[in-house]
This record gives C-alpha cells, structure tokens and sequence, in this order.
C-alpha cells in the first residue's frame, strides 16, 4: 500500500471513530439527564407526593396532586379542541392537499410548528385571558390546543398517505362515495398511525411550560374550575426549581421524573404501537 | 369511529351536472361535497390562527411601534419606569446564545447522522436513532432544571476554570463567572436541539440515492471520501435546511434558557456573563408589564420574535424540501 493511500484509508478509520464518538456522546447527555433525574427524583415519590396538595412556604412534606390533577384537565380540554382539528386538517391535507390551498396550509403548519410556544401563550393571552379579566386553564388549554394541530395535521397526512391506493379504489369501484371510502375505509386503516400521531401531539404539549406562564398561571390549591387558574406539572417544576428553598428543589426533581415518566409513557407507546401495527401489516 | 360530525346525504338533492374538465366522480355526490367543505373549513383553521397572530401581535405592538420606531432593535435601554424601551440586549443575547448553540450542535448532529445512515451496524441504528430522539421528548422545563442543579455546578466546577487559565484573555471569556450565563444557555440549547437536526439530516442523508455513494466507492474512493465527496454534497442543501430548523428551534426556545441564562438586560460579549433572551423577556416580564408601553414593548418583542422565526422556518422548509420533496421530515414531534 502507498503512502497516499494508507493515508487516505487513515483518514476514513479515524473519521469513521470520530462521527461514532459523537454518537455516543449524544447519547450519553441522554443518560446523563434521565440518570439525574432518577437519582434525585425516585427518592422523594411515595404515596402522599401524588395525593397531598402543597403544603406552606417552610414546611416540609406535601405532594404535588393539584399539579397532577391540573395537568391532566388543561391537556384533556387542549386534545379535546386540537384533536379533530388536527386530524381534519392531516386528512384535507392527504385527500385534496395537492392544490394551492394544501400547499398553502402544509406550508403554514410547517411553519407554525416552528412557532416559539411563547407567543402563541401570547395568542391565547390576547383573545382569552385579557377579554376575561383573568388567568384561567381555559386560555392554557387553548395555547396548548393551538400548538398541537399543526404537529397533528402533518402526521395524520403522512399517516393517510402510506394507505395504498388499491384500497381506495377498490372502495370507489364498489360504487362508495369518496367521502365514506375517505372516512370508512382510509382513515380507518390509517387509524393505528392516526392515534399514534395524536399521543405524540399530547406527549409533546404535556411538557410545555412557556404557554402557561400568563395563560394558567398556577395556582397553589387543588382545582378544577376551568376559568379560574391551575397548575400543572411544568408550570411547578419551574416554580419550584426557581425558588431558594432546599425543599422545593426536591420536590421538582420528583416532579420532574413524573412529568418524564407520563412523557415518556405517552411517546414510547405510541412508537411501540405503530411498530407492531406495520410489522403486523407486512 | 370518527369524531367528525359527518352528516348521511340528503337523498333528495340534485346531483349538481358535472363540469366538463373535472373528474366524474369529483363532488357530484352531496355527502362528498359535505366531507370536503368540512375538511376545508377545519384545514383553513391554520392559515387563521397564524393571521390573527401576526395581526394580533402587530396591533399588540402598535403604540411600541409609533413610539420608538425602527431604533427599537438596536438601542439597549430598557427602563419600564422611564418608558424607554430597546430590544438590543435581547436580541442579541438570542442570536449569541443559538449561534454558540449550533456551533456545539451541528458537529454532534452530523456526526450521528452520518453514523446512523453510513457506518453503523445494523443492529444499533434504531436504538440509537431512538434515544437520540428521546432526547426530543424532555420537557424544555426538565432541561432547565437540569442546567440549574447539574450543569452550572458542573460547569463552575471543572469547566471555566480550565477554560479561564487558558483562554481568561481573551473578550469571549472575561469576568466573573457567577453560573447563569450564555455559556450555560448555549449548551443547554445545543443538547436541546441536537435530535431535531440529527433526525433531519439522517432523512436528508437516507434520501441519496446509493448510487452516488456507488459510484464513489466504485472509483476507489474510502468509505469516508464516499461519504464527504458524494452523499453529504448530494444532500447539502437539506443538510443547510436541517441546521436552520434546528437555528429556529433554539430562537424560540424558552423554559430551559430562562433558567440558566440569567435574565440580564445587558449586551457583553463574554460568554461567561448573563444575558437576556427573547423569548426569556416575554416569559419574564409580559404577565407582569407595569405600564400599557412596557406591554406593547412586550409585543413588539414576541413580534420580532416571531417574523425570525418564521423567515428562519420557511427557508428551512424550502430548502429540505428540495431534497426530501413534500415529507414531513422534522414535523415528527419525537
């Protein structure tokens, strides 16, 4: 071998290692955060974490189930306006997406779902907590459900899309309308993928905190009075790993690894869903 | 089944004549036209929500806008008390923190990318490809307390100094380092869109035909000269648009950044020193605005905000599109 070409074939091991390298080492911040989250988090969960609501500045003890309970109204009301909204969308978007309104509209969900969520809390701010006179989980769920139609759209569409054609024409030459072969028999293949899509979409917004801050604001008691304000997992953690005191610092990392867990459950079934759905389908 | 309210058709409507030009069976059943107007009407939601954004933020900013003008980008004042408002500080503070971002991110995204897709076995590509994804699915929340507790002290600890012995000379690295600082919010930010990118890039990388890496390889290239000479220029310009998107993220980004950047209105270039972001001001200041001004301010903020993201996006888009035509490669949310 020459010079030059041992050289060359150097060079292709060394960057081979190197781009491997940088791979684990992305991994590796991965391991290192939920490590962290599991070391100081595990230890402070036990049964009155999840039921008792926060105690008083300078006591110990208390849980976070106002938070808990909080995050699952605002998220439950943000899926029940995003949801079909999203889902309508991804399927105008596969059905009769090819003109210049479906470029239009995959353009702009796009780049809607690069919008910082802080403006659009600025969004749901404007039209529901100003012309209400006050903070409440309604404006947080609208934030939320706001942010969640465009990530819905796309998905649903991409969903619908690995439906083959045969099936469709199928339908359509035994004389059905496009509209019962779009809803019974597309959609309805697509469905696995479709719910898949939405528990990522809640996945994702379940996390969110940014929206919150002058939507839902939070709140100290247990509630479930939508037009009042609420807290939610998030929107403690910040709080609490914000503020000077040792206690609180512990319970947000507790709270931290439940958020992660619910997190983590919703998107990590919805992989495990889709992958069994297409292994069964091949 | 379904929850859209899709109503039966109504038997006794004539079936409109079709339309020379158009497809026979296109809308002459009145279910079908029902279906589609529906779709339509739920599709045609997006386009709105992001009018009545812009137009809310530009009516929102108005009296900010006719007050200060255009100077309001580059003068550094910020006093609610005064009623004096300039955006400098955090604007650049944004810039600075997501540029110093993608310079940690854009090494490690690529180099995942082109492992996955290139180099690596079989067996390991979907784990790997699945964690790094994972690394999506943190809240930007839990990012930030992260930062606070572990990364700070880490960075305090056996970082800066090493960093200062060597390079204290320099502007980038001067002053006390008291933790909250753009250091900190730069990476932060760099691990928060690192799975953005590298998710891109890899689709972008998946997408070349293998005939270019054949061909290379078929020359006499090495592996690697494949990889650099034929893949990664085939699909150069999805790789720009994967950066970009990943540039956007990091604009917009708000929790995690809040938390570690220090919130400072002042404009310094060492990355030692806090400074101010954007999105961090809105997050901080807009719930508590003192004065209607320091609201429009706000505005104007989340308005500015908000074009960049928008003009980064869409170039972002145009240019992954190119490569990967129509997908909604990067829309995925884990």
């Amino acid at each position: 071998m020459s010079g030059r070409s041992l050289r060359r074939h150097v060079t292709s091991g060394l960057m081979t290692g190197l781009v491997a390298a940088l791979s684990f080492t992305a991994v590796l911040a991965l391991v290192l955060i939920l490590g962290d989250l599991i070391a100081k988090g595990a230890s402070s969960l036990n049964w009155d974490f999840f039921t008792k609501n926060p105690v008083p500045t300078g006591q110990t003890g208390g849980g976070v189930a106002n938070a808990i309970v909080g995050t699952g109204v605002i998220v439950g009301l943000a899926a029940l306006f995003g949801l079909p909204v999203g889902v309508g969308t991804g399927l105008y978007l596969a059905e009769y997406g090819s003109g210049r309104l479906g470029w239009v509209v995959r353009f702009v969900a796009d780049v809607l779902n690069g919008t910082p969520s802080i403006v659009i809390g600025i969004f749901a701010w404007t039209w529901l907590v100003r012309p209400m006179k006050g903070y409440s989980a309604l404006a947080g769920s609208a934030a939320l459900a706001a942010l969640m139609v465009p990530m819905i759209a796309r998905t649903t569409e991409e969903m619908v899309r690995l439906v083959p054609h045969s099936l469709r024409e199928a339908a359509l030459a035994l004389g059905y309308p496009r509209w019962r072969t779009s809803l019974r028999v597309v959609a309805r293949t697509a469905l696995a993928g479709i719910v898949t899509g939405c528990l990522v979409g809640v996945a994702r917004i379940a996390g969110e905190t940014a929206p919150l801050i002058f939507t839902a604001l939070g709140n100290q008691n247990f509630t479930t009075n939508i037009t009042q304000p609420m807290q939610t997992l998030p929107h403690q953690i910040y709080e609490y790993a914000t503020g000077p005191f040792e206690e609180w610092h512990r319970l947000a990392w507790a709270s931290a690894l439940v958020l992660m867990g619910l997190v983590l459950l919703l998107g990590v079934t919805a992989r495990w869903a889709i992958r069994q759905r297409h292994g069964a389908a091949r | 089944m379904t929850t859209l309210p899709i109503e039966p058709p109504a038997a006794t409507q004539p079936a409109r004549p079709v339309t020379p030009g158009r497809p026979a069976l296109l809308g002459r059943n009145t279910g079908d036209r029902l279906y589609r107007a529906t779709l339509t009407a739920l599709a045609l939601v997006l386009p709105l929500l992001l009018v009545t954004l812009l137009a809310e933020l530009v009516v929102g900013a108005w009296p900010a806008i006719k007050r200060f003008g255009v100077p309001f980008v580059w003068t550094s004042v910020w006093d609610p008390v005064a009623g004096v408002f300039g955006a400098a500080p955090m604007i650049f503070g944004t810039l600075a923190s997501s540029l110093l971002a993608l310079l940690i991110a854009v090494p490690l995204a690529l180099g995942v990318a082109i492992y996955l897709t290139e180099f690596s076995p079989k067996w390991l590509r979907q784990p790997i490809a699945f964690l790094v994804e994972l690394l999506a699915a943190i809240p930007s929340v839990v990012y930030g307390l992260w930062g606070i507790f572990v990364l700070i002290p880490f960075l305090r600890g056996y970082v800066v100094p090493p960093l200062r012995a060597v390079l204290g000379w320099t502007p980038l690295f001067s002053g006390v380092f008291y933790g909250n600082s753009l250091l900190a919010g730069g990476i932060i930010l760099a691990i928060m869109i690192v799975p953005y990118i590298a998710a891109v890039s890899r689709e972008v990388l998946l997408a070349v035909p293998s005939s270019q890496r054949e061909a290379a390889l078929g020359m006499g290239a090495t592996r690697w000269e494949a990889v650099w000479t034929a893949v990664v220029p085939y699909g150069r310009a999805g790789l720009i648009g994967a950066v970009i998107l990943g540039l956007g993220r990091a604009l917009g980004e708000t929790m995690a950044v809040t938390m570690v950047i220090g919130n400072r209105h002042d404009i310094s270039l060492s990355v030692l020193q806090p400074a101010y972001t954007m999105a961090a001001a809105i997050a901080n200041e807009f719930s508590e605005a003192v004065t209607d001004l320091h609201l429009a301010a706000m505005f104007e903020v989340g308005l500015v905000l908000f074009v960049i993201t928008v003009i980064v996006n869409a170039c972002a888009r145009l240019l992954i599109w190119r490569v990967a035509r129509g997908t909604a490669v990067g829309s995925r949310a884990l």
